[in-house]
């Protein structure tokens, strides 16, 4: 039979997804909350490869003529939940990281003015005196907080 | 220690008014802009937001006496300006105004904008338009066209005269400083957009006033056929997206 080498193919192909699924899970490369799915996904894909007449029989079900519609509709479904998915996540991701730089920005400016606050005041004890210019300015800040 | 003692000492600021310029590779003109503006506004603090400027942009701005915030990569005018507002409401800046560092914006008109709000502290965001009959700024072709359907788009979702929506020449009080903190826009046109419609939303009012702005001097000219296109594209699309999306939850104002 024509499609037993088709079969053996196939099966190769999903057990290696399978395994590097499993691979990139062991080595924590994949969060455990894409790992189910993925997970899920690969070991349908192994079921499917070594059964092909199961899809024959679940697209007889829906009313597929073709199985391999059945495939292609599925696959393209999964993809598209699972696209969508991580468009959503790099959104928030970006947010995140956008939001950080902004504190880092902040703080950066922070810590700069801080530096130069510090250097004033040890100017100010080396004379025995603050400089004239940092008193000035600090007092008409504190007096308008 | 002689040549630094005389060095002006930056402290953290806690004045009234803070005057804010996004910069990105002006170094030809952030640093008369610096000081054009404090000029114009002594008692004011200036502070140039520079995000990856590959130019001497934060030094010349610096050296200018602005306070300068340096972002770790660039996060656009919107990105800019939230980081801005967040520092000056903790802070607690009453009034900020943004003001472009190009040199388009006119430094005496700053008094403009903050007379607006003096007649009337009700209102929480004064727009200096450029299309609102003082003086006469050049703008022709499609990129015109796209503004005139923002202008009505944004004029009619609002509820008042906006015939220069993507102004960046803008002053807020401590009402709208609250909501843009948290929730700024930063898209491409969103942050000038989209940032009304959500203010709008939010219960903030707004007013527009006529200024003078002059043409752009420095740096690159943005004007070419298919750029306008992309620019009338963009416009529409940040029309529907104010339009549709949700407004933010939690607004602290
Ligand atoms: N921080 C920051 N400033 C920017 C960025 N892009 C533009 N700007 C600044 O925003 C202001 C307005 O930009 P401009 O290109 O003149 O916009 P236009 O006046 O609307 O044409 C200028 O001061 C620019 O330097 C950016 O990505 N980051
Ligand atoms: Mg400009």
């Amino acid at each position: 039979m024509p499609t037993t080498r088709l079969t053996i193919i196939s099966v190769i192909v999903a057990v290696a997804a399978l395994v590097l699924v499993f691979e990139l899970l062991r080595r924590r490369r994949l969060r455990e909350k894409y790992a189910v799915i993925w997970v899920l996904i690969s070991l349908a894909t192994v079921v499917l490869a070594a059964f092909p007449t199961l899809l024959r029989d679940a697209a007889h079900l829906v009313g597929i003529q073709t199985p391999s519609n059945l495939l292609f509709f599925g696959s393209v479904l999964v993809l598209f939940a699972v696209s969508l998915q991580l468009s959503r996540e790099v959104g928030l991701l970006e947010e995140q990281s956008r939001r950080l730089a902004e504190e880092v920005g902040a703080l950066h400016l922070r810590v700069e003015e801080l530096e130069k606050k510090q250097q004033a005041a040890e100017r100010g004890s080396e004379t025995g005196r603050p400089t004239p210019g940092s008193e000035a300015q600090s007092s008409r800040r504190t007096s308008a907080q | 220690m002689a040549p630094a003692a005389d060095r002006r000492v930056a402290l953290p600021g806690t004045g009234e008014l803070l005057i804010v310029m996004p910069a990105l590779n002006e170094q030809d003109s952030v640093a008369r802009v610096v000081r054009e503006v404090r000029a114009a506004q002594p008692d004011a603090d200036v502070l140039v937001v520079d995000d990856g400027s590959t130019d001497a942009t934060a030094e010349r701005a610096a050296a200018a006496g602005a306070q300068v915030m340096r972002l770790p990569f660039n996060l656009g005018v919107g990105g800019a300006m939230r980081a801005a507002y967040r520092w000056a409401r903790d802070r607690g800046y009453r009034q900020v105004i943004q003001v472009d560092a190009d040199g388009q914006h006119d430094a005496a008109e700053l008094e403009t904008l903050l007379a607006v709000q003096a007649a009337d502290p009700s209102i929480d965001i004064v727009i200096g338009s450029r299309f609102a009959g003082k003086g006469d700024y050049p703008v022709r072709g499609p990129r015109r066209w796209a503004m005139r359907m923002l202008s009505v788009a944004l004029t009619s979702i609002v509820g008042t005269d906006v015939t220069d929506p993507t102004s960046g020449f803008r002053l807020v009080n401590r009402r709208a400083l609250a909501l843009w903190a948290e929730h700024y826009p930063e898209e491409y046109l969103g942050d000038t957009v989209e940032a009304l419609v959500m203010a709008h939303r939010a219960g903030l009012t707004m007013r527009q006033v006529p200024v003078v702005m002059r043409v752009r001097e420095t740096g690159r000219a943005s004007t070419n056929p298919v750029r306008s296109a992309v620019y009338l594209l963009r416009v529409i699309v940040a029309i529907g997206l104010a339009m549709v999306r949700r407004p933010p939850r939690g607004g602290d104002s």
